[in-house]
């Protein structure tokens, strides 16, 4: 926002209201801090904790701080193949679902049909029910079909649950490349399917991008999907297994559940922060959220 | 040759059809599953299981008659109105007009707080909250400072920390929708009522807010829907006890099914709450039709 603050100041800089407002004031400042450090107190814990090898409920800070929380939950068995898993499942899923959302997608921003319109609302729709809800429903059809435990079906419905907004987003970000470029490739003989793929595509590889990670987020932080269909603990994904070192060690190891949480969060902020930095947040969220 | 029109237009639509698949093999599938399931007793394991048989309404008949049901639906009304439509919904709204107001560096700094509480895992938002609740947790070390009562929070009033954490955990998101609709808001018809003379507080009642009324609709939607489906915070923080005193329906659905494996049973809460999210469902995308030309 600084540069066009900036003008707008310059601009403006003759009225009172227009000033006082760019300079900020000092109670808002001081409600601000008071709000946001109700919101730091929890986190805070988090990583206090973690770096605390005798660590309690309790907020303090470490007698001695180290790494030995971190030491301690980073073997293969605890940490690592949990984690494996989450990416497995977690891109599996983005792959998925940008696959399917731009098949969707794209009849849907380049052909005009009465279609289009109620098509669109009866996905938004399925975005509306409670997926929780659904998971007992889900669990008695896998158990019907045998794919309980089984990672590809998991992956397939964890795609279908993100799939309706997928489909939003990426119509979206499709609607901003302009038919006149694929006009001149289908001139050259070139099929529909031909020019998605090398034209329209690249152009909106940074709208896929941000599409494939707010699905991976997603589908990294999700605990009750997995929690209900993948039973083995071969399979399961670093939010389960977290959930179970919590019901065995938990009551004694809060500093190594703080670690291994702070573990598995680290690779969602990143990817918050990449989506944030390049495409602006608000941005990404009104393509999901306005249509 | 060239093809009838409709069969054309037909194969056109042919790359919509994987999107289409998943959503009725997934999505429609366990629905239409929910509400038959719900007329039997299927149970989680035994010959119930394998080889469920009808039973009618029995289900929904005994849903009406346990006293857990009609106390989970008023606490997932207490939940979702408490934690979302007012607290996420007004704090979200504070927060982006007070951003607005404050220092830059000061409305960046609290913003990615904020914003952090929500982009973590749920799981580990769960955990955070509930050592921040617990016996000897953060909440009680303060109000230790302050030199008032300590709390079991998870115990005696698990309600109101399920719902202070939701509120911690989602408010990010009301944040980020109202700080894009006020971006949005040209700073000319403000400054244009300031000239007749209205005060702040006016000029934000009566000019802001109607302004950006469609994103308060679509927020509170969104939320609330967000909100009626919350399990995981519920779950690691207090499993819906004690005694049944957090149970909202997302964890009786799922107490009912797995814990006391009587799927049928579970199935109809289940299918009480996907209603419920229909309806809300329905509303919301009248309201999103009615805003889009």
């Amino acid at each position: 926002m600084t540069v066009p603050a900036q003008a707008s100041r310059v601009l403006r800089s003759g009225r009172n209201a227009a000033k006082r407002r760019r300079a900020g004031s000092t109670p808002a400042d001081l409600v601000l801090l008071l709000i946001g450090a109700c919101f730091l107190l929890p986190l805070l814990w988090l990583i206090l904790a973690s770096l605390d090898a005798e660590a309690g409920h309790e907020l303090k800070l470490p007698d001695r701080a180290g790494l030995e929380n971190f030491a301690a939950v980073l073997t293969p068995e605890l940490l690592l193949r949990p984690l494996w898993n989450s990416l497995v499942l977690s891109g599996g899923t983005a792959a998925v679902t940008v696959v399917a959302a731009v098949l969707a997608a794209y009849p849907l921003s380049r052909y005009r049909s009465r279609f289009n319109q109620p098509f669109l609302y009866t996905v938004l729709f399925g975005t509306c029910l409670p997926i929780t809800a659904i998971m007992v429903p889900v669990y008695g059809l896998f158990v019907q079909f045998e794919l309980l435990d089984s990672m590809p079906a998991t992956i397939f419905f964890m795609a279908t649950t993100t799939l309706p907004m997928a489909i939003w987003m990426t119509r979206n970000f499709m609607a901003g490349v302009p038919v006149s470029l694929e006009e001149a490739a289908w001139v050259d003989g070139a099929s529909r399917m031909t020019a998605l793929r090398t034209i329209v595509l690249p152009l909106m590889r940074q709208g896929l991008g941000v599409v494939f990670i707010f699905v991976f987020i997603q589908a990294w932080g999700n605990f009750f999907v997995p929690f209900v269909l993948l039973l083995s603990e071969a399979r399961q994904p670093a939010a389960v297994s977290i959930f179970s070192f919590f019901g065995q060690h938990g009551a004694v190891a809060y500093g190594q559940l703080a670690a291994f949480s702070i573990l598995y969060s680290l690779p969602v902020l990143f990817l918050y922060v990449i989506v944030a930095r390049g495409a602006g947040s608000s941005f990404a969220l009104s393509g999901a959220v306005r249509g | 040759m060239q093809p009838p029109v409709t069969a054309r237009q037909l194969l056109r639509y042919l790359p919509v059809l994987p999107a289409v698949l998943l959503l009725l093999v997934f999505l429609a599938g366990p629905v239409l599953w929910a509400f038959q399931a719900s007329l039997t007793d299927a149970g989680l394991t035994g010959r119930s299981a394998r080889n469920p048989s009808w039973v009618g309404l029995e289900n929904y008949q005994r849903l009406f008659a346990d006293p857990v049901f009609p106390l989970s639906v008023l606490l997932t009304v207490v939940f979702v109105a408490g934690s979302a439509v007012v607290g996420q919904n007004l704090l979200g709204l504070a927060l982006a007009v007070l951003m607005r107001r404050a220092r830059p560096a000061v409305s960046a700094a609290v913003g990615t707080t904020v914003v952090a509480a929500w982009v973590l895992p749920e799981i580990v938002a769960a955990f955070a909250a509930y050592a921040y609740f617990s016996g000897d947790g953060t909440l009680n070390q303060l109000l230790g400072r302050l030199g008032l009562a300590r709390q079991d929070w998870l115990y005696a009033f698990p309600m109101m920390a399920v719902m202070l954490a939701n509120v911690w955990r989602g408010t990010a998101f009301s944040m980020l929708v109202y700080r894009a609709a006020l971006n949005e808001v040209p700073a000319e018809v403000s400054e244009a009522a300031q000239v007749d003379g209205a005060h702040g507080w006016q000029r934000f009642a009566f000019i802001t807010l109607p302004m950006i009324r469609g994103s308060i609709a679509t927020n509170l939607m969104l939320i609330t829907l967000q909100t009626l489906a919350v399990f995981t915070l519920v779950w690691v923080m207090t499993a819906g006890g004690p005694a049944n005193a957090s149970t909202t329906l997302p964890v009786l659905a799922y107490l009912e099914a797995f814990k006391f494996g009587d799927i049928g049973y579970g199935t109809a809460v289940a299918s009480v709450l996907i209603l419920i999210g229909a309806v809300f469902g329905l509303v919301y995308i009248r309201l999103l039709r009615e805003t889009r030309p």
